[in-house]
């Protein structure tokens, strides 16, 4: 039986005088794919931020394997072994590609070498000097989820990795993260693609308004899929 | 700034006891020194007419001695070497000033913020060294002995008292001026400029303009101040347009507080006072001055960042302010 | 004799070199103000404070200490920067996120105590400091004559200036460094310590201003006030430059110094003038600076 690797309790975050997060509830196991469904505006974005710390304003609790993070600033979070990668994919134009995959320290053990990782993803070696921001969307999306593989980081918060990529790219990062799955990654995930969410993830929870309003595992996803579409307004 | 009905009474009352007080200075030498008030009363009047930019138009001048110290010189030249009696003198000086300020600040609000701020900087700079070199003003030891004369061709200013009742009813009226701009139509303006610079623009008003006219204004009247100065010292010397001087009187708004009209005033006595205290120190006054500041901005960060916050971090344009 | 403008050829080129020589303080100076202004978006009053300490502390080490130029090349921007970067920890940090007005006026106090406290401690006038005996002498180039520590001065700013672009644009530090300016939050979220880079950032700016106060100490009287009138000339330095690029502030800086030079030859009044006359030519022209890439404020 996996134990919660993350647990959320009663989180509530700020943009200064606006409240985004209204006392979230959930937990991640290890190992775990869960996605966070909901429509735009939903808080499923901040609510990764506040894991990360990057919020101006949080409260509650943030518990990782037992380690309560509410208090820590974002670049312990980042060193305790979660990994982010934001929904515009956060590559740097003032860096080059390489330097954009290696900019992220390693953190703990056992993450992709280099080399792996130009295996992995050619384009990347192909364009290692090139601006980052002259990558396409693709490939930009492969650098980000490739830097944080580096740092032999296990949790990863990814924010709509497939927006906006082409069919292909799309299968070959739903490949990936259920490669990574099988390694032992605990994988958060905000996707607005109902189909990707329910191909790969154990679990997802609806979020609506900053609160966590219904919970399904992959089962009761599929069975409920037109719902759960409609309260989506896809 | 809110005020119940009754503590605006209370405010004006202690206005007026302040007034009648210094109305009553010459008759109390025992008690003060009246060149002292009178350099006191030209301090508060540049404080205030620089608060009018920076606290009422959210605009940070870091060069404002070159409009105080360029109306001193001006005064010194029309009574010493043209022989104009005082009052003309005066004007000469803060038209002098004024159109200084037209110059600087049509050239400063080019930029916003910091940049506006390091160019006023850079040009008061350039102020000073063009004084500096100039041959009437003397260099290091500054325009001397300048006649006071007689006002109006019958006042002999010579008279402390005269002079201080010259000075105060000129400062007063000065600051008064302030107060009748801010709470004026024009003001309305500048305020909802300050507040919201694209609205105000989208909304059909030259932008620019009302910058300018209160950089203008606000020259005139520091100008006014350093003319009636250099009448009371009978003196205009390069410590009038250094840049310690342009420190000074951001700071005397800073700890008077900006969002009043007569705040920057009570700076102004806190630093003067700080400073007579201090002279016997030499060096000490630079130094507890830098401290000074750098307290005030600490602390002020937190409780009235929210007020300054409000005027300085407005929405940025994303054009540049000098439209072609 | 060579003649242009009726000046002689060897008089232009003298002035061009001293232009030079004080273009490269400039540069130097520039570089480190736009270093702390790119990652802090602090305009740093305090540089020109921190140059004189550099030079004061030349002196100081020289009187006091017996320690000569040499060393004092390397310990006192060392000094200098750790001061520098204590005061970052534990001042400047608090006004992060607030508009960069604060920032300015917290080191224009800085200034006021730095020399009032210098001071104090030493008076107004001017201290001599010594050229280094490996570095007296003059060279002859046939149409001027280049004194040997001139000549020197110029070598060592350019090396800092090179090496400190080595070090942002060529190294993974100096990845950090981009990388924090561009993004900090995310920057932080990879695990790495922006605050503490931030501090470093600092320090490694003040030290700079310091090397450059210790090659200055042997040209200019090492006085407190040679801080204040030299970085009021490097804002208006990078009003025109822009404070965007590294590579403009310092080409801006050279170029500002020789024209200075220039100035003294020809028109030797406007000399102290000429640069905030062409800042004001640049706003007037081109309000974005020569290589400005930002918006407005």
């Amino acid at each position: 039986m996996a134990e919660a690797l993350i647990e959320i309790d009663d989180l509530c975050a700020w943009y200064g005088p606006s409240q985004a997060l209204h006392g979230i509830h959930l937990e991640v196991l290890r190992g775990e794919i869960v996605t966070l469904l909901g429509r735009n505006g939903a808080g499923k974005s901040t609510l990764l931020k506040s894991v990360m710390g990057i919020v101006p304003r949080r409260s509650g609790s943030i518990r990782l394997a037992g380690r309560e993070l509410i208090d820590l600033a974002p670049h312990q979070i980042g060193r305790a072994g979660v990994a982010y990668c934001p929904d515009d994919r956060g590559i740097y134009a003032t860096l080059t590609v390489r330097e954009n995959l290696l900019l992220p320290p390693v953190v703990a053990a056992g993450g992709l070498s280099e080399a792996e990782l130009m295996g992995l993803f050619p384009n990347l070696a192909t364009r290692a000097r090139s601006a980052g921001t002259q990558l396409s969307g693709g490939e930009q999306q492969m650098l980000a989820i490739a830097r944080i593989l580096r740092t032999g980081a296990r949790v990863l918060l990814l924010d709509e990795p497939t927006e906006g990529l082409a069919p292909v790219i799309v299968d070959r990062i739903g490949e990936l993260l259920a490669q990574l799955k099988q390694r032992g990654y605990t994988i958060v995930l905000v996707e607005q693609n109902l189909h990707f969410a329910a191909e790969l993830a154990d679990r997802h929870y609806l979020v609506e308004t900053g609160r966590v309003v219904d919970e399904y595992d992959r089962a009761a996803l599929a069975s409920n899929m037109e719902q759960v579409a409609a309260r989506l307004g896809v | 700034m809110k005020a119940t009905a009754s503590s605006n009474i209370a405010l004006r009352a202690v206005l007026a006891m302040v007034v009648v007080a210094l109305v009553l200075v010459p008759w109390l030498p025992q008690l003060v020194y009246p060149v002292f008030v009178m350099k006191l009363l030209c301090m508060a009047l540049f404080a205030c007419a620089y608060n009018l930019l920076l606290g009422f138009g959210g605009i940070m001048s870091f060069g404002h001695a070159a409009f105080f110290g360029s109306a001193a010189y001006l005064t010194g030249l029309a009574v010493k070497h043209a022989g104009l009696t005082p009052e003309l003198g005066i004007l000469a000086g803060a038209l002098g000033a004024a159109v200084l300020g037209l110059v600087i600040g049509s050239l400063a609000i080019r930029r916003q913020g910091i940049y506006l701020a390091m160019i006023t900087l850079a040009l008061a700079q350039m102020v000073y060294f063009i004084f500096l070199q100039l041959p009437f003003t003397g260099a290091e030891d500054g325009m001397q002995q300048l006649p006071r004369g007689h006002l109006f061709g019958l006042i002999d200013l010579r008279n402390d008292t005269a002079m201080y009742y010259l000075v105060l009813v000129l400062t007063l009226g000065g600051m008064a001026l302030i107060h009748r701009v801010v709470h004026s139509p024009f003001g309305h303006v500048v305020m909802a400029i300050r507040e919201h610079e694209p609205r105000a623009r989208s909304l059909g008003y030259p932008v620019e303009r009302y910058k300018l006219m209160l950089f203008v204004l606000s020259a005139a009247l520091s100008g006014l101040a350093g003319s009636l100065k250099a009448l009371v010292f009978q003196l205009a010397a390069l410590s009038d347009v250094h840049w310690h001087l342009s420190g000074d009187v951001v700071l005397m708004a800073l700890l008077g507080g900006m969002q009043t009209v007569l705040g920057p005033a009570i700076g102004a006595a806190i630093v003067m006072g700080l400073q007579h205290y201090l002279d016997a120190f030499g060096a000490w006054v630079t130094l507890i001055t830098g401290v000074i500041f750098m307290v005030c901005v600490m602390s002020f960060r937190g409780g009235v960042a929210g007020a300054l916050a409000s005027r300085f971090n407005r929405p940025a344009a994303d054009a540049p302010t000098s439209n072609s | 004799m060579i003649e242009i403008f009726g000046m002689p050829l060897s008089v232009i080129a003298g002035q061009t070199m001293l232009g030079l020589v004080n273009g490269c303080f400039y540069a130097v100076l520039s570089l480190g103000l736009a270093l702390i202004f790119g990652l802090l978006r602090i305009v740093n009053f305090a540089h020109g404070a921190f140059f004189m300490a550099g030079a004061f502390g030349a002196w100081m080490l020289l009187r006091f200490v017996g320690i000569g130029y040499w060393w004092s090349l390397l310990l006192v921007p060392l000094l200098v920067g750790l001061v520098g970067a204590l005061f970052e920890r534990t001042l400047l940090s608090r006004l992060r996120g607030l508009d960069p007005i604060y920032g300015l006026l917290l080191t224009f106090g800085l200034v006021l105590v730095l020399e009032g406290g210098f001071r104090l401690l030493f008076g107004s006038s001017g201290q001599p400091y010594p050229v280094p005996n490996a570095l007296k002498g003059t060279l002859q180039l046939g149409f001027m004559v280049l004194p040997v520590y001139r000549a020197w001065v110029i070598a060592a700013a350019l090396a800092a200036c090179a090496l400190s672009w080595w070090l942002i644009e060529r190294t993974p530090l100096g990845a950090q460094l981009r990388a924090a300016t561009e993004k900090d939050a995310l920057t932080q979220s990879f695990g790495i310590n922006v605050p503490r880079l931030l501090t470093l950032t600092y320090g490694a700016g003040i030290a700079l201003a310091a090397f450059t106060g210790v090659l200055a100490a042997p040209i200019l009287h090492v006085n407190p006030s040679m801080g204040s009138d030299l970085v009021i000339v490097v804002f208006a330095i990078v009003v025109i430059g822009g404070m965007g690029s590294m590579f403009g502030s310092i080409v801006t800086a050279l170029a500002i110094g020789v024209i200075e030079g220039w100035t003294k030859v020809f028109y030797s009044e406007a000399s102290s003038t000429i640069i905030f006359v062409l800042m004001a030519l640049v706003l007037l022209l081109r309000p974005r600076g020569l290589f400005g890439r930002e918006g407005t404020a």
